[in-house]
């Protein structure tokens, strides 16, 4: 019985990867290798203004007197920073009127991964930008966000046509200087989404992002800025999916987020970044830095993750809570399987009054995985009456992964409450039984209890996301019924 | 010359000096541990176990170092009344790092105990203590034990035979005191062998008014089955720096708890470091931080969970006023085959003052499945609602706030089994919390007139 | 319905069960009855393949088909359900996914239409009112946070729902006070017909005051020592259990 649970288990857990398709699409790419000159090339393929090369080029000086963070609980094989494409783009007509125009074969790697660039085709409750390798393909519905003054856009566009907005908020949350990776984005991001919600505007639909990898032995470093002003509401997805390849790839990429007084901004992510194979062989390296500041009184910020790819993820979507009685949510369920390794968490940085930050973390191992939460909550000494609570929990399937939880909490206010709690679990037999006994097999029991656990995090999804979410976690019930 | 140079040069020039105090086989393991400091150094804050501790601030003044005993002119009796009345054994002290002797300097009972200094044990049993010293806090260890290691020369020297016990709580209080900044380095020893059991109380205090850094190393072994209770009061005052690492290593079904209470002092970090080395172990680790004025209390835990069926449990709670910091860092690791291991950890704290700070650093690192383990961590202020509650049936807000943090308090007191010290503990905090303790409370003359060890 | 012939069960080596005979015919109620560690509940999570029991010896026939050689679910599709003298809680899957998943599991085993969203919440309304299961319950996780009153009466609303062909309750009175008693038996009593059998598990006389058995047997040292009608649980409830004991141990008259 024991061996048919570990067996069932590892059926469970070891789901083909079915996005793991390539594409042959004429790609225009630069050679492999990171210098002065591919960073100035990258600016002039762009045709960017002076002040971003030259951001770039500080950039660029900046990284190279870094080194690569070697803090997190992670086992990263030296990464050759030169062995790497720094730009590809497929070649298609420079500017896209309608759909139609969109490369054919383009058109069919999106609908093949769900996601359709046809408005007329789509829900119209979605608006995507899609990205594929480093440039933006095409953004729907961009035209009926304008007309309520909303800016939805590619970042190459953003830079063109909004450049003052650009120049005001890039790197105001994340500067250059902030890590390793941060550092490497600025000075050779090549596309991304930009969008600005003007005041008092409630975005109608949500707004997506979808992040392709084609080409091979290429880096992805996209940018994405959102700014929402006073009073506004935006709800932003993001997913992504890459084909499988024996080598690893790099993706460093950067999202910032401002949030004026009373805005408040969900930032959803369902990473589906290809894993490796179960040897470990090949797979997404991703190192993002995402962060987001409450500027304004009243504001509110909201990240939640579903991490299921990638071979290693370093990531800290994290909340810098200036405003006074601003709020900063972190939801995560992060699966790790095979070797795959996770090494994600959040920063809540207490600066405001009244702020308040909740952070619940659900982490699932298996195989011979290994799953780290790593979270800092930090009360200024101003924050008065911060609130924080924060729940990791961790869940083993098998006795061969890892399930670690490194927190921080850093209180200089006596005023502030802040708790955290952490369990570890598997799922019992006695659990498994009961499910046979109710006529229920054990692989669908395992799922039944895996999405059980994670619901707490899925329920927080927008509906589009949370169905996909759910599939990616073997689920066959939850959510068809309250 | 840097603080790690100068340690290496004065290890150079005292060599001599160590190697003829100590027998042979003591100068390769000091010779050893010197190497290692040589490459560690002392930790800085990069180092991620002292992130929130400076230790660089503690070991910069010039301090001196003793070689030899200090020679004492007077009974430490006379000035030093033990602080827990109903305690009834004799008292052990570690003076200056040095074990006081009375008559003998090592003693060893008709049922086979042996107690007394740890200079002396290497050279009378040196094939026990062979066995047993630096094997647990030995290799790989940080720049503070490799110090210690290379500088001690003395402390106390405990060995407990096969199913033998203690019997009462034997008292250890360590004394620095000398007319100069000083810093202290010793070591103490206990093995406890199958089934043996012991209740150890050790009290930090200092007498005399100057700067003390101390960097002390405990090794404790506790056989199969053996029990081994150890209760720790540090009461000292603001320049008087602590450093406690202790290194327990636990055989198959055997306990060892651990309590520490820190009511006054300088800086202190206390590591605790278990490793449970076999089935069926059981590791408690307790502490409770009181701290005020510039008062940094750092407490490390790290419960090693290297075989199946073990259970640990870590319960560490603090009151921090004025602009104290407290620092809680607890680790417990559960290695790939300790299965069906249960392990706890809390930590809660009271912050006092808008000044007062706190970080927790609670860490689960675990390579088995079948396991329970959690952790909790909670940092705030009295609950309003309670204090209101207290007020309304007539309580004066004060009494209502003393009352609680009392309670607060309480849950780790009540874990120490040594009834009469848990009573004066009570007793101690109590005042501690109405701040009727001052630095000297529990001596007998005022600190600064006392005849001062040459 | 049920065939037990000379079943021996050990845990971990140990013997538990030492060679049970037992016949259940459909539309009977059997009581077993026993002192604690008598095997009881080893025999009914026996019968329902929990694997840390080990059939040693011994064939059990269930609706004219070899039982042990079923897994746990398949037993469970096949209408035998066990009420847990211990419910399992399992955080977070609320009682609706957990049920529903079951019921259509099982009708899919039979080879009807899987019951949809809303028809399942009807089905389920109606079991409830059935066996007077508190409607607030179901909107939480499967008996997590359940009283063990709640737990006990959890599990005779899922035996409404799953509509067993041969239901063991496994000590389903033990721990509960004497209206939530009622409760439960009504339950079972509302859910009994000729075509379904029940084995009740009990160590008091207690429950059978509101379930008639046709049969009471007493297990004692993993067998069956005395079967007879109804007014052996009686005789049970006024002398205990130690002249039974005596009399299996070979001291009685």
């Amino acid at each position: 019985m024991k061996n048919k649970q570990d067996e069932v288990l590892r059926e469970v857990t070891q789901n083909e990867y079915k996005y793991g398709f390539h594409t042959d699409i004429e790609t225009d790419t630069i050679p492999k290798g990171l210098n002065e000159d591919v960073v100035r090339l990258i600016s002039a393929k762009k045709e960017e203004p002076e002040w971003l090369l030259e951001y770039r080029l500080k950039a660029f000086d900046r990284w190279k007197q870094m080194k690569m963070p070697k803090w997190a609980h992670l086992t990263i094989p030296e990464i050759n920073y030169q062995d790497i494409i720094y730009y590809a783009a497929p070649k298609q007509k420079v500017s896209l009127e309608s759909i139609d125009d969109v490369d054919p074969e383009l058109r069919e790697t999106f609908e093949k991964l769900g996601i359709s660039l046809d408005e007329q085709k789509r829900l119209t409750g979605v608006a995507v930008d899609a990205i594929i390798d480093s440039v933006s393909v095409k953004t729907t519905f961009s035209e009926t966000l304008a007309e309520m003054g909303i800016i939805f856009c590619s970042f190459s566009e953003a830079v063109h046509n909004h450049p003052d907005l650009v120049r005001k908020y890039m790197g105001s949350v994340v500067p250059y200087t902030d890590n390793y990776f941060a550092a490497l984005n600025s000075a050779v991001f090549s596309d991304g989404s930009f969008c600005y919600i003007p005041k008092g505007v409630r975005c109608p639909m949500e707004l997506s992002t979808y992040f392709r990898i084609n080409a091979a032995n290429t880096g992805q470093f996209e940018r994405t800025l959102l700014v929402a002003d006073d009073e506004s509401y935006v709800s932003y997805l993001e997913g992504c999916t890459a084909p499988m390849r024996d080598e690893n790839q790099l993706h460093a990429a950067v999202v910032e987020i401002v949030a004026m007084e009373k805005a408040e901004v969900k930032y959803s992510t369902v990473q589906n970044w290809y894993p490796g194979d179960k040897d470990g062989k090949g797979g997404i390296y991703n190192f993002v830095t995402k962060r987001g500041i409450c500027k304004g009184n009243y504001s509110k910020i909201s990240w939640t993750q579903v991490e299921t790819g990638s071979a290693v993820t370093w990531k800290y979507p994290s909340c810098i809570l200036k405003g006074h009685n601003s709020i900063g949510e972190f939801y995560s369920v992060a699966v790790t399987n095979n070797m795959q390794q996770a090494d994600t968490g959040t920063k809540m940085l207490h600066i405001g009054r009244n702020t308040k930050s909740t952070i619940i973390s659900k982490g699932i191992s298996a195989g011979k995985s290994q799953n780290s939460y790593r979270g800092l909550v930090r009360v200024m000494k101003n924050a008065e009456n911060a609130r924080n609570f924060s729940q990791c929990d961790s869940l083993l399937l098998g006795d061969k992964c890892g399930a670690h939880t490194f927190p921080y909490i850093e209180t200089d206010n006596s005023s502030a409450i802040v708790e955290h709690e952490a369990t570890t679990s598997k799922i019992s037999e006695d659990q498994i039984f009961y499910c046979n006994q109710r006529g229920i097999e054990t692989e669908k029991a395992i799922s039944l209890i895996v999405n059980g656990y994670a619901k707490e995090v899925l329920n927080k999804l927008p509906m589009e996301f949370a169905v996909e979410a759910q599939k990616l976690l073997a689920i066959s019930l939850e959510g068809s019924v309250g | 010359m840097s603080t790690n140079q100068e340690y290496i040069e004065l290890f150079k020039e005292k060599e001599g000096i160590l190697d003829k105090a100590s027998p042979s086989f003591m100068s390769e393991i000091r010779h050893d541990a010197m190497e290692n400091f040589s490459k560690t150094g002392i930790p800085d804050k990069k180092s991620e176990l002292y992130k929130y501790t400076s230790l660089q601030k503690i070991f910069e003044p010039q301090y001196s170092m003793l070689f030899q005993p200090s020679k004492v002119d007077f009974k430490v009796e006379d000035i030093f009344s033990c602080d827990v009345p109903n305690l009834s054994t004799r008292l052990e002290v570690i003076l200056n790092g040095f074990y006081l002797k009375e008559k003998v300097s090592l003693r060893k009972l008709d049922n086979g105990i042996i107690i007394g200094s740890l200079a002396e044990a290497q050279k009378k049993y040196p094939s026990l203590v062979k066995e047993h010293f630096n094997k647990y806090a030995g290799s790989g260890s940080d720049g503070l034990v490799s110090l210690n290691t290379a500088f001690a020369l003395d402390g106390l020297f405990i060995y407990v035979p096969k199913g033998q016990s203690l019997g009462d709580a034997l008292q250890v209080v360590n004394l620095p005191m000398t007319g100069i900044d000083t810093l202290l380095h010793y070591r103490n020893l206990f093995i406890m062998e199958d089934n043996s059991s012991a209740e150890i109380v050790v009290c930090d205090h200092t007498l005399s008014p100057f700067r003390f850094l101390t960097n002390s190393v405990t090794e404790i072994y506790a056989g199969p089955g053996a029990r081994f209770n150890y209760s720790r009061v540090q009461n000292e005052h603001l320049n008087s720096n602590l450093l406690t690492n202790m290194f327990i290593h636990q055989e198959k079904d055997s306990q060892v708890k651990s309590n520490t209470v820190t009511l006054h002092g300088g800086t202190i970090r206390n590591n605790t470091n278990v490793l449970l080395n076999a089935e069926g172990c059981d590791s408690q680790v307790y502490g409770l931080s009181l701290a005020d004025r510039t008062q940094h209390i750092d407490n490390y835990v790290n419960i090693d969970h290297a075989k199946p069926n073990c259970t640990s449990t870590q319960l560490f709670k603090g009151i921090l006023d004025d602009q104290a910091t407290g620092v809680f860092n607890g680790r417990i690791l559960v290695r790939p085959d300790a299965q069906k291991t249960l392990a706890y950890q809390t930590n809660n704290n009271i912050l006092m003052s808008d000044e007062a700070k706190m970080k927790s650093k609670p860490q689960l690192e675990i390579y088995a499945d079948d396991v329970r383990c959690s952790h909790g961590a909670t940092t705030g202020q009295l609950d309003e609602n309670a204090l209101f509650y207290m007020q309304s049936r007539g309580i004066p807000r004060k009494e209502a706030r003393l009352l609680m943090l009392y309670a607060f308090a309480h849950e780790v007191i009540d874990k120490i089994e040594v009834v009469p010290l848990k009573d004066r503990i009570n007793d101690l905090v109590n005042k501690r919390l109405r701040g009727e303790l001052s630095r000297c409370n529990n001596c007998s003359m005022a600190c600064g007139d006392l005849p001062l060890p040459k | 319905m049920l065939l037990i012939k000379n079943l021996k069960v050990a845990i971990a080596g140990k013997r538990i069960l030492d060679g049970i005979n037992l016949e259940v015919k459909a539309g009977e109620v059997h009581a077993i009855m026993g002192p604690n560690g008598s095997g009881k509940s080893t025999l009914a999570s026996a019968l329902a393949g929990r694997d840390l029991y080990e059939v040693t010896h011994g064939s059990v026939k269930y609706l004219d088909e070899d039982l042990l050689e079923m897994n746990p679910e398949e037993r469970a599709k096949k209408g035998l359900f066990l009420g847990f003298q211990y419910p399992v809680e399992i955080p977070g899957v609320s009682m609706v996914s957990f049920m529903k998943t079951a019921v259509n599991e099982q009708r899919t085993y039979q080879g009807k239409d899987p019951l949809s969203a809303g028809d399942f919440l009807k089905f389920m309304r109606e079991k409830k009112e059935l066996v007077e299961f508190d409607s607030q319950l179901t909107n939480r996780s499967v008996n997590e946070g359940f009283s063990g009153g709640e737990k006990k009466k959890n599990e005779i609303f899922q035996m409404a729902l799953l509509q067993p062909r041969l239901a063991i309750l496994d000590e389903t009175d033990s721990g509960l006070d004497i209206d939530a008693l009622k409760i439960v038996a009504n339950g079972i009593n509302t859910l009994k017909s000729k075509d379904n059998a029940t084995i009740v598990i009990t160590h008091y006389q207690r429950l059978l005051d509101y379930i008639v058995p046709d049969f009471v047997h007493v297990l004692y040292q993993g067998r069956i020592v005395k079967s007879s009608g109804r007014e052996l649980a009686l005789e049970l409830e006024e002398k205990g259990y130690d002249w039974i004991k005596a009399e299996a141990n070979g001291n009685g008259q």
